[in-house]
């Protein structure tokens, strides 16, 4: 039987009861759609954070100390329990895979400015975080390394900083005291909003790490070291050569603990992908559930149209219509059916997310492959289901289907 | 080799508790090229006969031998084949596909056939349509269509595969007497050029064009003779009294 044939004739059929197709489509429009919207927004808004991520600062490697805070037992000989000021030149001077190396001296401080004051973290940092961090200037400038060198009390002021410390004001050139201390105000960032985790990243000071390390902290520990990677295909590299740098500094016996810890994105990726796969999850569910729900609709009216058209069943077997080709007819008009439902639900879906996404502000991305896969998946589900009927239909006897009143 | 023999065949309809015997044992063969009429009072078996010929039913018991095969030996597929490719077949009640086109219904057989042995099939069908006289109506869909028309159209679709057998369940019942012979002058026509004719009939004006005339009786066959000097559908249609037209 020639197929163009076969698909006018579901088509044909299809149209014939508009309002029952339609009905019977339901199922699978409401779930394709479910999902396509949802998918969409899942992923505009997973496309969202990721450009937060990338605004961390690209292939950004951050350095701890693992063993400070557990005391006694641990420390064995040559252990590295803190960082050095030693520990970044070491890797600004040999690190072949690095681009960028500062130290991160963190210091929680009341700052005042004139009559205001403010409650913020001050990290001493150097010249070349600026480009880790991915940081771009408001106002005013950022530091040079003469600052670092001189130990010069200028700082620069995160976009919170400066609105609670300075309200409508430009700050560059003011003093402030951190601890105290004055600091001339030299720039202010540009904002970076919340973080992915939902901190405020403009919340924060930065001055030369020479500054804050002798006048403000302890002189010597250094809290973290963050880093970029030359590239990001060598971030493991990267992490290796820091590794085997800092052991041989601090002469850390083979074997021997690290007694730090180099943490890259991936595992806020991961994080972040653990989300999405529960989304994914729940999405499936309710594709799942819906399709089923659907596909059982497909069966019913197909089943009834079976019983319905037994006499033209007849007709077509008396003039010598294989069964394969009863069986071929039936599962075609399934699939259509299912495929017209999805098509349907695709449209919704784009268009409901659209408009949820303008309402809720979100990101939209409608991904080709996504609804390739609808496409498929329903056709599947209407094959799958009207299965039944149209071997129901094929196994029918020409003459009793003729009489069947 | 006789295209239909059939031995001792019987077609038993279980109806509850009780048994009816549509045929009792019927024994026949239609060599090739013949045109039988059968005759019978109503309910003495000639559809079921027809039906059991036009491998569409099964005998309860007997054989039926076509073309030398065995027909209970075939499975539904090979039995669609033969349906499709060997037999026209005509039904009592039509049997038209409901909200489709003359033309459509016509075509509808060849939709089925793996052989590709009917070149054109468009042309066919409206050639078909056109020599049952409804070259006019070919878009009408049966609902629009007269009953005799109906049956005209069910006539063509039997055609339009070029059986070797052609099966005819009443094709004249609704149709006026010069229309039903001018349906004989193309079955003629047909038989002439070599097609196997089995026509059912309570005319004994219609049977007459046939050239042999079996009679069931309560499924049994009481009568069985050629036809002495068999009319000519061409002939009286060419010697029809004008004014007694009877073409819608
Ligand atoms: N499917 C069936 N179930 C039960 N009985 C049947 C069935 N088909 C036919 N019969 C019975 O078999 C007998 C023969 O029926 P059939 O249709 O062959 O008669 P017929 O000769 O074609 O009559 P008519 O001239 O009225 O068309 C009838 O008594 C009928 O009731
Ligand atoms: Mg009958």
């Amino acid at each position: 039987m020639k197929w163009r044939s076969l698909i006018l004739a579901a088509l044909r059929s299809i149209a014939r009861n508009k309002l029952r197709s339609l009905l019977t489509m339901l199922g699978v429009i409401i779930g394709v759609g479910a999902v396509i919207a949802l998918m969409a927004l899942g992923r505009g808004s997973q496309a969202d954070i990721q450009a937060q991520i990338a605004g961390l600062g690209t292939n950004l490697l951050i350095i701890h100390p693992t063993s400070s805070q557990t005391a006694g037992v641990r420390a064995g000989s040559g252990t590295l329990n803190t960082l050095e000021i030693g520990d970044v030149v070491i890797l600004e001077e040999n690190a072949t895979l690095l681009q960028d190396v500062s130290p991160v001296i963190r210091v929680q401080e009341q700052v005042i400015a004139g009559s205001s004051n403010w409650n913020t973290q001050v990290n001493g940092v150097s010249v070349s975080y600026r480009q880790i961090r991915n940081h771009l200037m408001e106002s005013g400038e950022f530091f040079s390394e003469r600052d670092v060198k001189t130990r010069n009390k200028v700082a620069v002021l995160g976009r919170t900083v400066a609105n609670e410390l300075f309200p409508g004001q430009d700050p560059v050139g003011v003093q402030i005291r951190i601890r105290n201390v004055p600091f001339t105000v030299i720039g202010v960032l540009q904002s970076k909003g919340q973080s992915s985790m939902g901190q405020d990243q403009d919340d924060i000071i930065l001055a030369p790490w020479s500054t804050v390390l002798y006048r403000l902290s302890d002189g010597k520990t250094v809290r973290t070291i963050m880093a970029s990677a030359v590239s990001e295909e060598q971030m493991d590299e990267a992490k290796a050569e820091i590794r085997t740098l800092l052991r041989e500094a601090h002469r850390i016996p083979a074997g021997g603990d690290d007694g730090f810890d180099i943490r890259d994105q991936s595992e806020i990726n991961e994080m972040l992908t653990r989300i999405t796969g529960t989304l994914t999850m729940l999405l499936s569910a309710i594709a799942g559930v819906s399709l089923l729900v659907g596909g059982i609709g497909i069966m019913n009216i197909m089943l009834v149209s079976v019983t319905e058209r037994t006499r033209e069943i007849g007709i077509r077997m008396a003039v010598g219509a294989r069964p394969g080709d009863i069986l071929l007819q039936f599962l075609i008009e399934a699939m259509i059916l299912s495929l017209i439902g999805g098509i349907i639900g695709i449209l919704a879906g784009v268009g409901g997310a659209q408009l949820l996404g303008a309402l809720m502000g979100t990101a939209v991305m409608v991904s080709p492959l996504v609804i390739c896969g609808s496409v498929a998946f329903t056709a599947a589900v209407g094959i799958f289901f009207g299965f039944y009927p149209a071997r129901k239909a094929s196994r029918l006897n020409p003459i009793d289907a003729l009489r069947y009143e | 080799m006789d295209p239909i023999v059939l031995r001792d065949l019987s077609r038993t309809f279980a109806m509850g508790d009780t048994a009816v015997h549509a045929l009792r044992g019927v024994s026949l063969t239609v060599a090739r090229g013949e045109f039988v009429a059968i005759m019978g009072t109503s309910g003495s078996g000639k559809s079921t006969l027809m039906n059991l010929l036009g491998c569409l039913d099964q005998p309860t018991a007997g054989d039926y031998v076509l073309d030398g095969v065995h027909v209970s030996r075939l499975d539904r597929r090979q039995l669609a084949d033969i349906r499709n490719q060997k037999i026209g077949f005509v039904f009592q009640g039509f049997n038209l596909l409901p909200r489709t086109s003359a033309l459509e219904n016509v075509e509808l057989p060849l939709l089925y056939d793996r052989t590709g042995r009917i070149a054109d099939p468009r042309r066919q069908a409206l050639a078909a349509l056109d020599r049952v006289g409804l070259g006019d109506r070919i878009h009408h869909e049966p609902a629009r269509l007269s009953g005799g028309q109906q049956q005209r159209v069910a006539i063509a679709r039997a055609l339009i595969n070029q059986p070797a057998i052609l099966l005819a369940d009443e094709p004249t019942g609704n149709l006026d007497t010069h229309t039903s012979v001018e349906v004989m002058a193309v079955f003629q026509e047909l038989n002439r050029q070599g097609m196997t004719i089995l026509l059912v009939t309570h005319e004994p004006d219609i049977a007459c064009y046939a050239r042999r005339i079996i009679e069931l009786r309560d499924g049994r066959i009481v009568r069985d003779e050629p036809v002495a000097g068999p009319r000519l559908a061409d002939s009286d249609l060419a010697a029809w009294p004008v004014s007694g037209g009877g073409r819608p």
